[in-house]
């Protein structure tokens, strides 16, 4: 057990710089509790991964991260055996008998754990962050079950291993490939979507704490306008930092017309959807 | 150990979302009961975000989980202690609440406003609360220009952001009206079985809205979706072509690899193949009734526009016209999509119902040049003639000349040859699927599509 109530993981997740919402200290408590895999969706920018570098960050754990790309297999997600090695070690003992050398080439001296395994295996406390699950293929998935639901691992020459401390495991996704039914059952869900207005205030006053009040208010305000228009890309929390560093950068004290256009380029990533939004907030009008 | 009558509640919770079609196992059922021991019965915001983390498995079937969870665990019990409001004497503590934008005023607003002016039925014994009469009575909307007016006397609109407070009194306003309809549905559902309300007074998915009758607010709803669906369907897309591609053995480049390894092919090679982008023609019907599932489908293949070398889309309701320039991206704005069709594109002659035989025809004879050997066309309509001339000859063409015709009709099967339905008769020549929802429609598009 990492944290003791729901208030606790607010509390201490806030003092590593992240800060999180109801539903996300509430889904991180239950997560920890039942001990089962947090599989979180949302959009791009609205910190999945920071969050699983927090928790890590909170129970001292390491954090295992498994990046999936398109085309991650076993040997890059499981393990792999150490064939250069295995082969030295064959040539070294010429005169061994077979029965020897088989016995000893498949030991676990020469398994190389990959993110998978590394964080089954050990007592330490780990923290395991499968990063952008979406991406990897159908069969990794598969993989993946296995692994989430007993904590167990099965090398062939070796035997089962199984976890003797469970870590907490952290699944994120863009939802670019629907995930299968199998995978998320397995998991608690959790929709990470962009945070209300006070909590994003505070986000930005934590991260760009030299912004001036005033102009922090507004900035999230604006963000939020923007939000509701009906854009390709609606700017994320890590664009509305982005931005609140812009406006610090360019010593600007408040929001006017000329500033916004300038930086609007910040918030919005596609030429359409700055057109749209400047006719929306009137900014032709100078 | 959870006590008797939350399990129950919890069991009956999960039937009312199964209703909606959602698939929840035994092993969810009984996660989300750990929740609730974990978790407590006492912050409610906290069982709420518990329970959909253990039962949910997407974020579509978020807005059916709250409605479906405020019935099943209800903020409250009968309805607010207070005197009978009068109306301007409420709607003047509802200004108020909605230029302070105090949340937790304006739920205790909705619950007086419901309990004030929802009843509905004999004198004697009320028989339900209607979160319409509520509205009508009280008219949030209304308070608008005051509510604007008190936010910038006070300061919140000064400077820059001042052109925003329209907008969040706007949201603001929608918020309480939400509330109400919550209220409502909570009053009622301790009035009449609760299961019954939730499985009806909850309106579904949109994914699963039925094109055909859905609402304004829930077209608008179906057109925020069209961008995530078309990513969707273009890795699958990708995928499909990925997987088509590989093939079989290319033996000469196979034998030349071999040579470095002595003439062992140690690795095959497989012959590439050359990708040859498909084109699509589009055939829509955007007369009334299915204009709404034609204008969703135009834009979803205009957002997959890259996924071929040419996308053609033509429209009709009499009379064909070519409106592949009014989609193109940037100049559209998906709401008024369907007015620019109406008002730029030549598509009723002297009547405005539709004739799909006169419109195949036209097609066929104008556009003929655009359909090819590698064409795939989808004609999207109800096959309703309004008893004209089905025009058969015309389709046979169009399918003769195609690569493959696929119709998407976006009314129920059993009513396809019902009527002035001609829907068994065009089915025999082009493959007709049913196609009712956004979801049906992702899932025969990312079957479909060629690749």
């Amino acid at each position: 057990m990492l944290f003791h109530s729901v208030d606790d993981v607010s509390a201490r997740l806030a003092g590593t710089g992240y800060l999180a919402s109801r539903a996300v200290a509430t889904t991180v408590f239950l997560a920890d509790r039942l001990g089962k895999p947090l599989l979180v969706e949302g959009p791009a920018g609205v910190g999945k991964t920071e969050l699983a570098k927090a928790v890590a960050e909170v129970a001292g754990a390491r954090l295992v991260r498994l990046q999936c790309y398109e085309g991650v297999d076993e040997s890059r997600a499981l393990y792999e055996w150490n064939h250069a090695k295995q082969l030295l070690r064959i040539s070294a003992g010429r005169d061994e008998t077979w029965d020897e050398a088989r016995t000893d080439i498949f030991g676990e001296e020469f398994l190389l754990p990959r993110p998978l395994l590394t964080a089954i295996r050990g007592d330490d406390p780990k923290v395991l962050l499968i990063d952008e699950t979406d991406k990897a293929d159908v069969e990794v998935e598969g993989l993946l079950l296995e692994v989430l639901s007993d904590f167990q691992v099965t090398v062939p020459e070796l035997g089962t291993v199984t976890a003797t401390r469970r870590p907490f495991v952290v699944l994120t996704s863009n939802a670019s490939r629907e995930l299968s039914e199998a995978l998320r059952r397995r998991c608690l869900f959790l929709h990470i979507g962009f945070p209300d207005e006070e909590l994003e205030r505070a986000i930005v006053r934590l991260k760009v704490p030299d912004l001036d009040a005033a102009l922090t208010a507004s900035v999230v305000r604006v963000v939020g306008a923007l939000r509701a228009m009906e854009l390709r890309k609606v700017p994320s929390v890590a664009e509305t930092v982005d931005w609140a560093r812009t406006l610090l950068a360019l010593g600007a004290g408040t929001l006017d017309e000329t500033v916004v256009k300038d930086t609007l380029g910040v918030l919005l990533k596609h030429q359409d959807d700055v057109l749209r939004a400047s006719a929306k907030l009137d900014l032709d009008a100078v | 150990m959870t006590a008797p009558g939350v399990a129950e509640r919890l069991t009956s919770l999960v039937g009312a979302l199964r209703a909606h079609g959602m698939r929840i196992g035994t092993g969810e059922t009984v996660d989300a009961a750990h929740a609730v021991d974990a978790l407590g019965l006492a912050d409610r915001e906290a069982l709420r975000e518990g329970l959909a983390a253990t039962l949910l498995h997407s974020q579509v079937q978020r807005p059916v989980f709250d409605p479906v969870f405020d019935l099943y665990f209800p903020a409250s019990v009968g309805g607010p202690r207070t005197a009978p409001a009068d109306r301007d004497e409420l709607r003047d503590r509802l200004a108020a609440a909605l230029a302070d934008d105090d949340t937790a005023l304006l739920g205790r607003l909705a619950a007086e406003a419901v309990d004030g002016f929802g009843a509905y039925g004999s004198p004697s014994g009320a028989d339900g609360w209607s979160s319409y009469q509520t509205l009508d009575r009280l008219r949030p909307q209304t308070l608008f220009a005051r509510v604007r007016d008190d936010v910038r006397a006070r300061g919140g609109g000064a400077g820059f952001d001042g052109r925003l407070v329209g907008d969040e009194v706007r949201r603001r306003i929608a918020h309480f009206r939400a509330l109400v309809a919550t209220e409502a549905r909570r009053r009622v559902a301790e009035r009449r079985d609760r299961d019954e309300i939730a499985r009806r007074a909850v309106a579904p998915t949109p994914d699963r809205v039925d094109f055909l009758y859905a609402g304004k607010a829930q077209l608008a709803e179906l057109r925020r979706t069209v961008q995530p669906l078309a990513r969707k369907l273009a890795t699958r897309l990708a995928a499909r072509r990925r997987r088509a591609a590989r093939g079989s053995i290319d033996l000469r480049r196979t034998l030349r690899a071999s040579l470095s390894t002595g003439g062992v092919p140690v690795r095959p090679v497989l012959r590439r193949r050359r990708p040859v982008r498909p084109e699509l023609v589009l055939l829509c019907d955007v007369s009334g009734s299915v204009s709404g599932f034609s204008d969703f489908t135009m834009l979803l293949v205009q957002a997959l526009h890259d996924q071929f070398s040419k996308v053609r889309v033509f429209a009709f309701v009499n009379r064909v016209d070519e409106v592949t320039g009014l989609l193109v991206r940037g100049a559209a704005d998906p709401e008024g999509l369907g007015a620019r069709i109406d008002a730029e594109a030549a598509l009723t002659s002297h009547h405005g119902s539709s004739d799909y035989g006169a419109a195949l025809g036209e097609f066929a004879l104008r556009y003929g040049g655009a359909v090819g050997p590698r064409t795939t066309v989808f004609v999207l309509g109800d096959a309703r003639t309004n008893h004209g001339d089905p025009n058969l000859p015309a389709l046979r063409e169009i399918t003769g000349r195609a690569r493959r015709v696929h119709w998407l009709n976006p009314e129920p099967r059993d009513l396809w040859g019902t009527g002035d339905s001609v829907a068994p008769d065009y089915a025999a020549i082009a493959e007709m699927r049913e196609c009712r929802n956004a979801r049906q429609l992702g899932a025969l598009v990312s079957r479909l599509l060629p690749v």
